[in-house]
């Protein structure tokens, strides 16, 4: 009698555990069957050892997307904490002017910024230059940047928000030169928006397909590439392998982050 | 001086957020098909535009879309938040946590591909013959799923926030259990439910990726339109149907938060007489 | 003792609003001396000014005779308890309080003995590796001491340190406080609205009112003889009432003429007279000075707490003795009971008991309001 009452409390969560299991872990579930068989069905190991082959794009993902996540934390992480210190009526004009872009289309944003890019684009026209951006990786890394700053800068935004004004002032109280009370408790305090903001960027530049057909000039083969590539082809089985290894290191850099600023949030919540 | 710098370095960021997007904007309305040189003004690629009927088809789809799967993921989640909150077991709930925030977490890319080989194999095992046939509620079933996590992320902290006390009283005045949730605790978690509502209806609107690789050849989104407007040599029609979605996302996002801003309003000047 | 800290003709605004219009303030090396004043009239504000959170608009701030105006407060010999402690959420105990210590590059082995001294002084020993999170609000009141004294420095700002806790362990944290500061000789300069605090701890209290400095003394000073109304009814309770100074030692009130010890005024001059509650005797009504009807008799615990109407003024009396309601009684006031002050524009303002239970309810009001 009482162990039915206590399933009954939580009777209103079935329809969503149901949905769940049915429409994100089993596909899941069928993307790993893919992966573990061959094209008759049968149980292989080659998909996944065939995986070699793609390590080269693994590595040029891994390089173009960390260098992207990079600059958008330093490009970003002043543009945030500027923002969490103006007056609070400047504060709400400049988080809306962040999130505009952020809700306009990505193909739209990144196909603007081609189109100023491009051999016979914009710049190079205003310019008079028949300069070659768009194929190179600068040009890549440039449009994982541009798509994806916002999603760096509003985390820690809202984390430097959070702080208290008071530690400001307390570590200034205790010592701190301007410089030290950004390193040694401002920083550390933020550590939480940061590491929000990195998995916010680092997963979409990783997992890219449009952003490298367009600025790659087709040049360039990401990982997301090559797993649209597969799918488009009904190379069902590699594409499977493929898209499972990504979703493993992607899901266990975000646990071991997430394991990180855990031990900060505990404080923070105080 | 400091001061100087900073706002220096804020208008150089925000100028290289919107060039582009105001190049586009500027685009849209050259008399010629050029993407690089301004000729002239002209309203021709908003009437050839506007005369094409696929990007009206377009459109509809994607609010149908976006509605349906905001409202159903709003209802599922709402339910389900309230359903974690009373829930005994931390394990269950860790549990539900985790497969819950998967697709947030997981990228597009994979989250697409897994509900393509999905519904392939429930056509394959239902014996469907032609996809199409189900790829309105293929697409629905997907964007409903990936809209899940942010409406319990939005709702959950609100009715945690709420607490117990409320339900209690409306249970010692005579509510049943259902009469105190829709009476009293729903009006007071609504901000969160509509925010998880609104949140929805923008990412499903928004998403191009999962919606790549789950849609039938019969139903186009907006986003997949402009998608295959960029495989070919793009014109500037492409730049007028942009710039459409632009205005309307910017003039939503304005009114939503002048509106945010009014409501707020009162609160402060209340504050400022308490004061003095 | 030596003037530590000057303030001179200081003054600052908010949005055109002065919260503290030309004031002058000296604080002597090693005294506990308290700003006192209800919430708005000035007092967190100087002691920013002094901390260096804020700088002035006008005048200057002097420490141990050099000017300090423009230095910023990283490098000033002050330092600051903050309300609500500011702990920082990210470091442990010991971290936090080594945290000045780390800033000098102080040696570890310094910084341990210093800790283990300073977790001893503050009776906190084996809390080293909590996080501060865990703390009760006593405990991180505790900290947050330990970590601003643990560099030494000349001062210690206090801002409404206690007003977090509750009132038992707030009494404890007064004595604790004032056996720390006797213990290690600083000047501590503590904010607060609570005129009971301010009475039990401090050597010097300076009562602000409206940015402006109204009273400075001794606790004792300051409770015996009030400046003006303002200071009189926010310190203890007080029946203030118009009179006119006959002469030196001759006051007359409530149609009556008294005698008291105080003089210097111009004949004839109209004066605020202040008799305490407590000061007062309840006796029968023809041997009183004054007579009037009782309105309402409280019990208190100690005393009973009774308003008395006297031609139309009510006045508070604290008496051991029970009187009944509507009963008319003999007031007998002693000379040493009554302060006469000069007018001054806080006159007519306190001191009338006919709107007790309203002004009760608003007090407790602002009290909440400033606590949480």
């Amino acid at each position: 009698m009482k162990k039915q009452h206590s399933i009954m409390r939580s009777i209103s969560a079935a329809p969503h555990i149901f949905w769940s299991v049915l429409f994100i872990v089993l596909p899941l579930i069928i993307v790993l069957f893919y992966a573990f068989t061959d094209a008759e069905g049968q149980f292989s190991f080659e998909n996944i050892a065939s995986l070699t082959e793609y390590a080269p794009i693994f590595g040029l993902s891994l390089e173009l997307s960390i260098i992207a996540t990079f600059i958008c934390l330093l490009v970003g992480y002043p543009l945030a904490y500027i923002i969490a210190r103006s007056k609070p009526e400047h504060q709400k004009l400049l988080v809306m002017l962040l999130m505009l872009p952020m809700w306009t289309n990505l193909l739209i944003r990144t196909y603007s910024i081609m189109a100023i890019l491009d051999d016979g684009g914009l710049l190079n026209t205003i310019l008079g230059t028949t300069m070659h951006i768009v194929g190179t990786k600068g040009a890549v890394i440039f449009g994982m940047v541009y798509d994806f700053l916002p999603y760096m800068v509003l985390p820690i935004y809202t984390c430097i928000s959070k702080i208290d004004n008071r530690m400001w002032e307390a570590a200034s109280d205790l010592g701190c030169s301007p410089i030290q009370v950004m390193t040694k408790v401002i920083i550390p305090l933020s550590m939480s928006g940061v590491i929000s903001g990195v998995t916010m960027v680092l997963v979409p530049s990783i997992s890219t397909f449009y952003i490298s057909q367009k600025l790659g000039g087709g040049t360039f083969e990401l990982i997301g590439d090559t797993i649209e590539r597969q799918f488009v082809t009904g190379a069902y089985n590699v594409g499977g392998a493929i898209s499972l290894v990504m979703m493993i290191l992607i899901l266990i850099s975000i646990g071991i982050m997430n394991r990180f600023s855990e031990g900060d949030e505990g404080g923070i919540i105080v | 001086m400091k001061k100087y710098a900073s706002r220096i370095y804020v208008c150089l960021i925000f100028a290289i957020l919107y060039i582009p997007i105001l190049t586009l904007i500027l685009f849209s309305f050259n008399n010629t098909e050029s993407t690089a040189n301004f000729t002239g003004f002209s309203f021709e690629w908003y009437i050839k535009l506007f005369s094409d009927e696929s990007a009206f088809l377009a459109l509809r789809n994607t609010l149908i879309l976006a509605v349906s799967s905001a409202v159903i993921s709003t209802v599922i989640g709402t339910a389900a938040a309230e359903g974690i909150y009373r829930m005994k077991s931390k394990w269950l709930k860790g549990a539900i946590n985790s497969v819950t925030n998967i697709p947030m977490m997981n990228p597009d890319i994979v989250t697409g591909v897994s509900f393509m080989l999905f519904f392939a194999a429930v056509v394959a095992l239902l014996g469907i013959e032609d996809y199409d046939s189900i790829g309105f509620w293929a697409m629905l079933i997907a964007h409903t799923t990936f809209c899940l996590p942010y409406v319990i992320l939005s709702v959950l902290p609100r009715i945690n926030e709420l607490g117990e006390s409320l339900t209690e009283a409306a249970l010692d005045l005579g509510c049943t259990p259902a009469q105190a949730f829709f009476k009293v605790k729903l009006p007071n978690i609504m901000p969160g439910v509509l925010s998880g509502m609104v949140m929805a209806f923008t990412l499903s609107l928004d998403d191009f990726v999962i919606s790549y690789f789950v849609s039938p050849s019969n139903f186009q989104t907006l986003p997949l339109l402009i998608y295959s407007m960029t495989k070919k040599t793009v014109k500037p029609d492409m730049y007028a149907l942009s710039t459409i979605i632009i205005v309307s996302v910017f003039t939503l996002l304005i009114i939503s938060n002048l509106k945010s801003a009014r409501k707020s309003a009162p609160d402060r000047r209340r504050k400022a007489g308490k004061v003095k | 003792m030596a003037k530590l800290i000057e303030l001179k003709g200081i003054s600052k605004s908010y949005d055109g609003e002065k919260v503290i219009d030309s004031m002058n303030l000296y604080i002597r090396d090693g005294e506990f001396i308290t700003l006192l004043g209800p919430s708005g009239c000035g007092k967190t504000t100087t002691l920013r000014i002094i901390g260096g959170f804020e700088m002035a608009d006008e005048g200057s701030l002097y420490f141990d005779g050099t000017e300090i105006s423009d230095v910023p407060a990283y490098k000033r010999h002050i330092n600051t308890v903050f309300q609500k402690y500011a702990l920082f959420p990210h470091l442990n105990v010991y971290e936090n309080i080594a945290f000045p210590l780390r800033l000098k590059k102080t040696s570890e082995e310094d910084i341990k003995r210093r800790v283990t001294d300073m977790l001893k002084m503050v009776a906190l020993s084996g809390f080293e590796n909590k996080s501060v999170s865990t703390l009760s609000g006593g405990q991180q009141q505790r900290v947050a001491i330990a970590r601003a004294l643990i560099s030494h420095p000349k001062v210690l700002l206090l801002d409404e340190p206690l007003g977090a806790l509750d009132l038992k362990l707030r009494k404890d944290m007064q004595n604790e406080l004032k056996t720390i500061q006797q213990a290690i000789g600083i000047t501590f300069v503590y904010v607060t609205h609570d005129q009971e605090e301010a009475l039990s701890m401090s050597d010097t209290v300076v009562v602000m009112a409206d940015g402006e400095i109204q009273q400075i003394g001794t606790p004792t000073d300051i409770y015996n003889e009030p400046k003006n109304a303002f200071v009189a009814d926010f310190i203890g309770e007080s029946n203030i009432i118009d009179g006119v100074m006959l002469e030196d030692k001759r006051v007359r009130f409530s149609s009556h003429t008294f005698e008291c010890v105080d003089g210097g005024y111009d004949k004839n001059e109209q004066v605020d007279v202040v008799v305490r509650p407590e000061d007062v005797d309840v006796v029968a009504p023809e041997a009183g000075m004054l007579t009037g009807k009782v309105t309402s008799v409280t019990f208190k615990g100690v005393h009973y707490e009774i308003i008395v109407d006297i031609k139309g003024f009510k006045w508070m009396i604290q008496s051991t003795d029970y009187v009944e309601p509507e009963a008319t009684i003999g007031l007998f006031i002693e000379p040493e009971a009554i302060h006469v002050m000069k007018k001054s524009k806080y006159s007519g303002k306190f001191g009338d008991y006919s709107s007790f239970s309203d002004e009760l309810d608003q007090l407790s009001d602002v009290d909440t309001a400033e606590e949480f």
